[in-house]
């Protein structure tokens, strides 16, 4: 026997903290097109090494290549782009008018922008997303009106969620997107059920969990786990490793795991691993999870390798915990600038019409944002009536709640 | 009309209820092929069939979690956690997600759902088989909290809550299971089946929620209950020989309010008996609303019997559960004063 010790803790540590050089090289990315598609329908214990490398489709010249690529068109690929601008017009606009004081609160998606806004189109109406808080490019994709995301932003009179919900904190079922709770990582769960639902009624829907590298080590994500290869319903389930839980790095929630993806394994659930800044890869990946989900195949676990290049929050400093420009360093670039490269290189796209685009795309924005603030923002103009903090309690108002009402005077 | 056990007036009421409403589904640990571990369930698998009455993982977040997502769509899961004792991995699930998501997504997502639980003691289950968690319910916003005391109330309840369009937490007494109980426990207690108490309407018939019962009419005291406690109430009521109004509370929220207060109005005296710990359990909630109410019609100090603030021992239970002697003492204090 081996000489005995006392044992240590061993708390995992990001190799870099601020004043620190950013350096990914330890981060294994490969080639663009290596790694194999196998038929949706192949057995997931065929398909293990899927869980460790990373799938891209966008080389660093902006070809796309390998079996994953192929499944957009040109036009959804020109849409695609306009999406993600648009999300990224929508954060920079939000993120000032709360540090205006228009409102509490807000999260922007700075780098994550082709994870929502891909995966997106991937679905068709009557599927459900189950969303975390940052996902709204499902919203912005989907068609949601901007003027309507920003009401909620602002807490005023045209928020369809009354001023009961922290900002970004969406809902439409219209659109598939389930009202986002603040407990971490309830939904994801919950997007089983949904599925599973789907499954007892035999309609043609499906769900799709989503969930942050940080909030996997909840009991609800594994949960969601147990029930999603118990009864294999049609539900995705996305894990955004977006590197950071607030301040602490992604090492901590996964331990000693290898990757994220690789938690399905212990489920006998297929597992991808891919490129979260490369827009074909996201949609080539929800695509075939998607069909895996129509054809009755069941469940997929899917990892979004990417960078969160801004704060967690407009409550958050990145600088007192990670090196300034490690952002920039993220080897797997901009989602925006990737697919703008790809589409100038086919020839459907070029500098001029994005410089264009961008202006036309904030403009749109700040016409929206001029709408919504005509209506209010959090501290002035319409707010919903403090009569409506009393209903939705129930589906009928209860006389202690009555009660209550008539005590503030409504 | 027939004569059930309380566990055969619940599988009715499952069996009424999933035939009437497709989208009624019923899962929980052992609920299907086995029918429960207390049987409540017995026989749904093999009418309904597994993809609406099934075996969950023993996963209490899962079971609830997966039956918000359920009721979102659309379904109605009526779920059971085997013991309410187990309750509290799902408890997040229940207060944070079930009960909040009409609220928060204003009404365009709802959770009618109902979780059954057994919950108390009297059966040397000690303290992870006996708790009374329903302090834990009624102090959420967006639930609702019910009790039943006997058949064919449960059946009623039962019906009403999965009719219901918000989520419904159900505690049964499992004491009462199989008969009813007269607080003796060195007592054998009579099946429910051969108790005239016992009988339950055929078909579907709901007990609306919301509304207690006055069980025993009085003008001297007023007795409040619920569950289990009712049937010791009405033991220590018979031998106290004090003229005292019983009344079983059925829902617990929403209270019904007014049939509460017109009682103590009418005797001036109130006590309120339950089985969990007392100390901010549910009477302190009763307590406070009756002595707003009706300050000037008390002609006493509203009393509270309940169980001790220690958890549930397991030799010791019958020193812990509130039973006939401790009532009478306290119908005696109460009429002194």
């Amino acid at each position: 026997m081996s000489e005995e010790r006392a044992p240590r803790l061993h708390v995992p540590e990001p190799e870099l903290r601020p004043g620190d050089d950013p350096d990914f090289s330890h981060v294994e990315i490969p080639r663009a097109g290596a790694v194999r598609r196998p038929d949706p329908g192949e057995n997931p214990e065929e398909m293990r090494d899927l869980a460790f490398s990373i799938i891209r489709v966008l080389n660093r010249n902006g070809e796309a290549v390998g079996p994953w690529a192929g499944s957009l068109s040109d036009q959804e690929m020109l849409e695609g782009l306009r999406h993600m601008m648009t999300l990224r017009a929508y954060d920079a606009r939000m993120m000032t008018a709360q540090r205006q004081g228009k409102t509490s609160f807000y999260m922007q998606h700075l780098g994550e922008e082709a994870i929502s806004c891909s995966f997106q189109k991937a679905l068709r109406k009557g599927d459900m997303n189950f969303p975390t808080y940052r996902q709204a490019g499902l919203l912005i994709a989907s068609g949601y009106p901007l003027v309507k995301m920003m009401c909620q932003v602002y807490s005023n009179e045209g928020d369809p969620v009354r001023g009961r919900q922290l900002p970004v904190f969406y809902s439409s079922r219209e659109h598939g997107f389930f009202s986002i709770s603040g407990n971490l990582a309830t939904q994801f769960v919950q997007a089983v059920g949904w599925a599973m639902a789907a499954a007892i009624k035999g309609e043609h829907k499906l769900s799709a969990a989503w969930i942050g590298d940080g909030s996997t080590a909840e009991s609800d994500f594994h949960g969601a786990l147990v029930f999603a290869s118990t009864y294999k319903p049609p539900v995705i389930l996305n894990i955004v490793n977006n590197q950071w839980a607030i301040s602490t790095f992604q090492g901590i929630a996964r331990g000693g795991a290898g990757t994220f993806a690789a938690r399905g394994h212990g489920f006998g659930l297929p597992a991808l691993r891919v490129d979260g800044n490369d827009y074909l890869a996201v949609h080539a990946a929800a695509q075939w999870a998607v069909e895996r989900a129509r054809r009755d195949l069941g469940p997929t676990l899917i990892e979004y390798v990417t960078y969160r290049a801004a704060g967690h929050s407009t409550s958050d400093d990145p600088a007192a915990y990670r090196p300034k420009e490690e952002g920039n360093a993220w080897p797997l670039g901009d989602p925006i600038l990737r697919l703008k490269t790809h589409l100038i290189g086919k020839g459907l796209w070029s500098e001029e019409r994005h410089v264009q685009a961008e202006a036309e795309v904030m403009d749109m924005v700040i016409a929206a944002q001029k709408e919504a603030e005509a209506i209010g923002t959090l501290h002035s103009g319409k707010r919903p009536s403090p009569r409506d903090m009393f209903e939705d309690v129930y589906a009928e108002m209860p006389p202690h709640l009555v009660r209550q009402r008539h005590e503030v005077g409504y | 009309m027939a004569r059930m056990t309380m566990i055969e007036a619940i599988r009715d009421a499952h069996a009424v209820a999933m035939e009437r409403d497709p989208d009624v589904v019923v899962m929980g640990e052992d609920v299907g092929y086995f029918g429960g571990v207390f049987r409540c369930t017995a026989g749904l698998q093999k009418t309904f069939g597994v993809e609406r009455c099934f075996d969950t993982p023993i996963s209490e977040l899962g079971i609830v979690g997966t039956a918000v997502g359920m009721a979102a769509y659309g379904l109605k899961p009526c779920v059971e956690i085997q013991f309410a004792d187990y309750m509290y991995p799902a408890y997040d699930q229940i207060v944070s997600e079930a009960a909040r998501l009409r609220y928060r997504s204003a009404g365009e997502f709802t959770c009618p759902m109902v979780v059954r639980m057994p919950t108390g003691g009297g059966i040397f289950g000690a303290q992870t088989h006996s708790q009374s968690p329903e302090a834990l319910f009624t102090h959420v916003a967006g639930l609702k909290t019910v009790v039943p005391s006997n058949p064919q109330d449960a059946k009623g309840l039962l019906l009403a809550a999965i009719a219901d369009p918000d989520p419904v937490i159900f505690l049964e007494p499992k004491r009462l299971y199989n008969g009813p109980f007269d607080g003796h426990f060195d007592r054998p207690s009579k099946s429910w089946s051969k108790h005239e108490l016992g009988e339950v309407n055929p078909g579907y018939y709901e007990v609306p929620l919301g509304k207690a019962k006055v069980l025993r009419e009085g003008a001297a005291v007023t007795l409040i209950t619920y569950g289990t406690m009712v049937h010791v109430a009405l033991a220590a009521v018979e031998e106290s020989g004090v003229d005292v109004e019983v009344i079983d509370l059925r829902t617990l929220l929403p209270l019904d309010l007014e049939t509460l207060v017109a009682s103590v109005n009418k005797t001036g005296r109130c006590i309120i008996l339950h089985e969990a710990t007392m100390t901010s359990g549910y009477g302190a909630e009763i307590t406070s609303l009756i002595q707003a109410e009706c300050f000037y019609a008390l002609e006493a100090p509203l009393l509270r019997v309940a169980g001790w603030d220690t958890p549930y021992p397991h030799a010791q239970e019958w020193d812990y559960f509130p039973g006939p002697a401790r009532v009478k003492r306290a119908i005696a204090t109460v009429m002194e004063a």
